[in-house]
């Protein structure tokens, strides 16, 4: 109960702590008003404009529905990621031989640039789920293996010896020495790789499919409707920021809470 | 069966020896402690002392010499406090009775008992390590060790970081334990005195390699000695030979010491 309330005292400490986020934000949404003028509304609609669009998007029930195909895409090919990623990536770290075996793997793979692996997908799996899911899945797993990976070797071989002094029991040792330290490199890995699966899946719909936000912006690319591109870029950027704000942010403070001074 | 409980546990150090590469750390170290005696272990930093200590603590595998031991429930305190910083101060003074599977409730307790013994105020038991100074960090690392309730302890340098006030708290809250729990403790020190105050055999150890120079015996119990008779007593072990070159003092004159003695 104490631990509920102070946790949400922090939280709306936190919340305050946006005014500044938020000055900024209106400071980006002048100049962008202020080009519109200068542009005209043709080039650059501007934002009272867009976000016109954009409810008008969502009033008529289409926005929710592209984002939800968009989403579900995104979010498997994250899960995956992070479920391979983050088991390969503690392994590699823990054996010498495991990491020798896959460092150069990983290196090809954030090497390759995601449009690359889109056309691949493409091949292999053709216009389906398959290929957005794909291109999201090799675009963000190297994001997390590298974390976990980190996590791992930069365990503390003395606080090792006090596990074996204080005779922990191997999953005590695990989720009491091995995983609060791991997770603070993982965390930071995983809303990285959750920005870029965003990103990627947009961008694998907007070349590779029929529905989903990146379909959509491909019509509205080809009806020259710019004032429907930027309430579809509204959306996904305005979701993006929720989660992370609103959500992530405040579990990695909270996960985080023995290494900020209080 | 019934007399195996009442025999007292002993650990038996012999013919050990460990190398670093090829850099022989120890050779030829003989020692024995047995339940109910505190053995000090004093020497010039780099012997080899929190090697050996380690050793017995099983940290870390013994390739010359063998060292047996029949005590149960060991507890290791650390040169450095070594606590976890994800954990408050209680949750990792209770980090040994966790891993025993003892209940929260009753691991809280003992852990907070523990904790005030240890001289920490209540409201420093919710902080993190990191929020804590380095002599409350040993504070905590001490009351880890005793919480599980061991006997055997095996103490490098505990008392290095505090004041002597609160050494003193600790001397007397150690000899406590001592007394109603009839543990063994190995207990590495640099400082003679407080070698004096609490050990019944002290072991001077030199270095390159290290190994076991000398070895006293106070047969005075610790609860009777004094503060004069400790002068005394570290007086006259600086006087001994061994004692000096171990630690690479001058020898000193006599006329000297016997000023040093006066004021006790
Ligand atoms: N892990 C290690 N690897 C190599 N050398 C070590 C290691 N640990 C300690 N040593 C060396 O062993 C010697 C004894 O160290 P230590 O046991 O810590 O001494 P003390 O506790 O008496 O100060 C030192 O010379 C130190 O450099
Ligand atoms: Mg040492």
């Amino acid at each position: 109960m104490i631990l509920l309330r102070s946790g949400l005292k922090s939280f709306l400490i936190y919340l305050w702590s946006g005014w500044g986020a938020i000055a900024s934000l209106m400071l980006f949404l002048a100049v962008w008003e202020w080009a519109g003028l200068y542009y005209g509304e043709l080039i650059l609609p501007n934002p009272r404009i867009t976000f016109q669009t954009l409810a008008g998007l969502i009033a008529e029930g289409s926005a929710w529905q592209e984002l939800t195909i968009t989403a579900r895409r995104a979010l498997i090919g994250f899960g995956a990621a992070l479920a391979v990623g983050s088991t390969l990536g503690l392994v590699a770290g823990l054996s010498m031989t495991a990491l020798m075996m896959s460092r150069p793997i990983v290196t090809v793979l954030i090497g390759t640039p995601p449009i690359a692996w889109l056309v691949l997908a493409l091949l292999w799996f053709g216009n389906g789920d398959g290929t957005p899911i794909f291109t999201v899945f090799v675009a963000c797993m190297p994001i997390v293996f590298v974390g976990a990976m980190l996590g791992a070797r930069t365990l503390d071989g003395q606080l090792g010896d006090v596990a074996t002094a204080y005779r922990l029991p191997p999953l005590m040792r695990f989720t009491d020495i091995v995983l609060p330290h791991v997770v603070s490199y993982l965390f930071p890995a995983w809303i990285t790789a959750l920005g870029i699966s965003w990103k990627v899946v947009v961008m694998a719909e907007l070349l590779a499919s029929s529905d989903g936000v990146g379909a959509a912006l491909a019509v509205s690319r080809s009806h020259l409707d710019t004032a429907a591109t930027l309430a579809w870029i509204t959306a996904v950027v305005g979701l993006l920021l929720a989660v992370e704000y609103l959500l992530l942010e405040p579990i990695k403070r909270e996960i985080e809470r023995w290494r900020v001074a209080v | 069966m019934t007399t195996a409980v009442h025999a007292p546990a002993h650990l038996e150090v012999r013919g050990l020896g460990h190398k670093f590469a090829l850099q022989t750390i120890l050779e030829a170290i003989d020692l024995d402690v047995t339940s109910g005696e505190v053995v000090a272990l004093v020497g010039p930093s780099g012997c080899g002392k929190t090697t050996l200590l380690h050793l017995c603590a099983g940290l870390m595998p013994v390739r010359t010499g063998q060292i047996i031991s029949s005590f149960n429930n060991p507890a290791c305190m650390f040169q450095q406090p070594r606590l976890l910083p994800w954990k408050s101060t209680l949750d990792n003074i209770a980090l040994g009775l966790k891993a025993a599977g003892t209940g929260r409730d009753e691991r809280t307790r003992r852990a907070r008992m523990l904790g005030l013994q240890t001289g920490l105020a209540h409201e420093d038991l919710g902080k993190f390590p990191h929020q804590l100074s380095g002599g409350m960090q040993s504070r905590v690392a001490l009351a880890r060790a005793l919480a599980i309730m061991p006997d055997l302890l095996l103490l490098d340098e505990p008392f290095s970081a505090l004041d002597i006030g609160l050494k003193a708290e600790l001397y007397a809250l150690l000899l406590h334990h001592l007394n109603t729990c009839s543990l063994g403790v190995l207990m590495i020190t640099h400082d003679l005195m407080e070698a004096i105050r609490l050990s019944d055999t002290i072991l001077v150890m030199a270095p390159s390699p290290g190994r076991i120079v000398h070895r006293f015996r106070i047969d005075l119990p610790a609860m009777q000695r004094d503060d004069a008779f400790v002068y005394k007593m570290t007086a006259e072990l600086l006087q001994d030979s061994a004692v000096r070159t171990s630690f690479r003092l001058a020898p000193i004159k006599s006329e000297l010491l016997t000023r040093q003695e006066l004021p006790c």
